[in-house]
């Protein structure tokens, strides 16, 4: 099977016949992820439990039992979600060495489906970001970095060093999952998504990035950052493979209070031929400062593309859209302050020698665990939710959450099925560039289209679109009604099908540095 | 406009956290300023959210036990322990206070 097929069409016929086996495509995937080692995607490898996952796999296979389309499929999970007897970090000091004593339910659903979970990928320090380039293992490289269609593009530089310098981000903060999709290392990845960490490095990377609604996929085990908005995300290389491993993690959890209760039914996707009952909203709001003059002309082609096909397609309104990211600031904040207190050195993760009390030592612990991110968000926060502040700020920021979602709910109840905006203002920023703001303003900056989505707990989806000029990815994002993923997924499936967006051709990478990293060849895909 | 150096510092009580350095006193005023903006919104009359699930009963379940038993697991990821306890450093003694404490507000 080749690695770019999708799993229902195509891996699992070729599983299921013995074309190929599950320790065969485990063994591809680990050596994929070792000669792609300077992508930085993964914290941990989990090599000889994914192999003995892959060996149980293949057993079944040969008893003709398989438990399903993801039995045997490699798949990377964001180093924020609980997994048992691996090493869990969220990238940060404060957790270095901390080995989970369970799966989180997404984790535990996927391995009862027979996934083989080959390691964790990289982030940014709890989340917070939108570039994977503030944790501490380093940043991720957008695999684009590295393709055939980025280099053709790039001005080159007359000093072979500088090769190295103008690798670009994946965005963040789930850039480890997107990275490691994206450059073939494993068929699909979890990641979370609480501002559009998921549709964001999604959109950077050339791979679909989905944001289910909130409250279908449970949240045990996802280390917390905002309860009310984060949801595991889902990365695949197609929306087909987005819907099976939706239909394998969706559903209530009597763990996680905030699921709801409602049957959920897997679904396969329809293949839409007419979409003339269709109506798609372009919310003119998401025409929003700094977005590229190339996204902007890509929206307007989609939505041509729609209107020639015979959907009908209307500008809508949603007015408070520019207050979302302040509202996101201060609630996000807020939320920080208070799921970051459970770090305090006893229980789990870094604990600091100072021994005077333990204040002091939970002071020094956190001052030693967190990065500068995390830790002026919990000082803002903190500061937010002071008496004198909490009416003014937090309560204000409530307020202001329903009208955002009132704005949709409005839009909605108007006849419009699907919204369609841009995921990003523009395509990946090259790292050194990246860095010059800080993570705070980047992130309000890159956040503000696909943060609204989280504000309301609508299903929202990043699906590539085409190629800048500079030969890096650019995705569109479909927004749908609450629990209404089977029509969001199938709309974005049919868009797809009319994009063709290309595949990534991964070059050979020549190192400089140290011999360390060999020269890579070019991989071949199938 | 400023944050008073009173306020900072009982942040950094209240949080357990340090601003570290000015930058770090920077990144909170330009929060704020940032979070100022809220206040062109009108939001008279409307009601705060907490949840988007609001329309929905939280649902409750039978009171039994379902799970437990796990102290080894949960002692083991802590690095001082005695027996099956946590072992914390004295408690119920204050952290010192801003003229004694080894902080950056402390030249402020």
């Amino acid at each position: 099977a080749a690695l770019k097929d999708g799993l229902r069409s195509q891996v699992s016929a070729a599983l299921k016949e013995g074309r190929v086996t599950p320790t065969e495509l485990c063994q591809r995937c680990l050596a994929l992820i070792r000669s792609t080692k300077f992508l930085n995607a993964y914290i941990t490898v989990a090599e000889e439990t994914a192999l003995k996952q892959a060996e149980e796999s293949e057993e079944r296979y040969k008893r003709g039992q398989p438990l399903g389309i993801l039995d045997g499929i490699p798949i990377a999970v964001k180093d924020n979600f609980n997994t048992a007897g691996i090493e869990t970090t969220c990238a940060s000091n404060m957790l270095k060495g901390y080995i989970s004593p369970y799966n989180a339910t997404v984790v535990q659903k996927l391995l009862d489906h027979g996934a083989v979970l080959l390691g964790k990928t990289n982030l940014d320090e709890f989340a917070m970001g939108s570039g994977s380039t503030d944790g501490v293992f380093g940043p991720v490289r957008n695999p684009w970095s590295y393709s055939k269609q980025y280099k053709e593009k790039s001005v080159p530089k007359p000093c072979s060093e500088d090769e190295e310098s103008d690798w670009v981000i994946t965005g963040g903060s789930s850039g480890g999952s997107a990275a490691a999709v994206s450059s073939f290392t494993c068929f699909a990845a979890l990641g979370s998504d609480t501002g559009g960490s998921t549709r964001n490095p999604a959109a950077h990377c050339g791979v679909v990035g989905l944001k289910p609604t909130y409250g279908l996929i449970s949240r045990h085990g996802l280390i917390p950052l905002v309860n009310s908005m984060d949801v595991p995300g889902i990365l695949t290389r197609c929306v087909d493979d987005a819907a099976v491993l939706l239909g394998s993690l969706a559903g209530h959890d009597p763990k996680d209070s905030t699921t709801i209760q409602d049957d959920f039914k897997p679904f396969e996707l329809p293949n839409l031929t007419d979409i003339s009952k269709l109506s798609i909203g372009i919310p003119k709001e998401y025409h929003a400062p700094g977005l590229s003059s190339e996204i902007l002309a890509l929206w307007s082609k989609a939505a041509d593309l729609f209107k020639m096909a015979g959907a009908k397609v209307v500008e809508v309104s949603l007015p408070h859209t520019r207050y979302s990211i302040v509202c996101y600031h201060v609630l996000c904040t807020a939320e920080v302050a208070s799921n970051m207190a459970r770090f305090d050195g006893l229980e789990y993760g870094h604990r600091s020698d100072m021994k005077d009390s333990t204040e002091s030592m939970y002071a020094a612990t956190r001052r030693e665990g967190f990065n500068d991110v995390v830790r002026g968000r919990i000082l803002s926060g903190n500061y937010f939710l002071l008496k004198q502040n909490y009416e003014k700020y937090f309560v204000k920021a409530q307020k202001v959450r329903r009208l955002i979602a009132n704005d949709f709910v409005k839009v909605f109840r108007s006849g419009v099925d699907i919204l369609l905006t841009p995921t990003t203002l523009s395509d990946a920023a090259p790292y050194t560039e990246f860095i010059q703001e800080d993570n705070r303003t980047r992130s309000a900056q890159d956040d503000i289209l696909t943060q609204a989505a989280n504000m309301a707990g609508l299903p929202a989806i990043n699906v590539p679109t085409a190629l800048s000029e500079r030969g890096l990815p650019v995705g569109l994002q479909f927004i749908g009604r609450s629990f209404q993923e089977k029509q969001l997924l199938t709309v974005a499936k049919w868009f797809e099908k009319q994009v063709q967006f290309p595949v990534i051709q991964l070059e050979e990478v020549k190192r400089h540095d140290n011999g360390v990293f060999q020269h890579q060849k070019s991989a071949s895909f199938s | 406009q400023n944050v008073s150096v009173e306020v900072l510092d009982h942040l950094e009580h209240l949080a357990l956290v340090d601003f570290r350095d000015s930058e770090g006193v920077e990144r909170l005023q330009k929060a704020i300023q940032f979070a100022d903006q809220l206040h062109e919104v009108n939001t008279d009359g409307v009601e705060p959210m907490d949840s988007v699930l609001e329309d929905r009963c939280l649902y409750l379940r039978e009171d039994d036990v379902t799970e437990g038993n796990c102290t080894k697991e949960l002692l083991e990821n802590a690095r001082e322990k005695v027996e099956e306890y946590f072992v914390a450093p004295p408690g119920n003694i204050p952290l010192p206070k801003l003229e004694e404490r080894d902080t950056f507000l402390q030249g402020s």
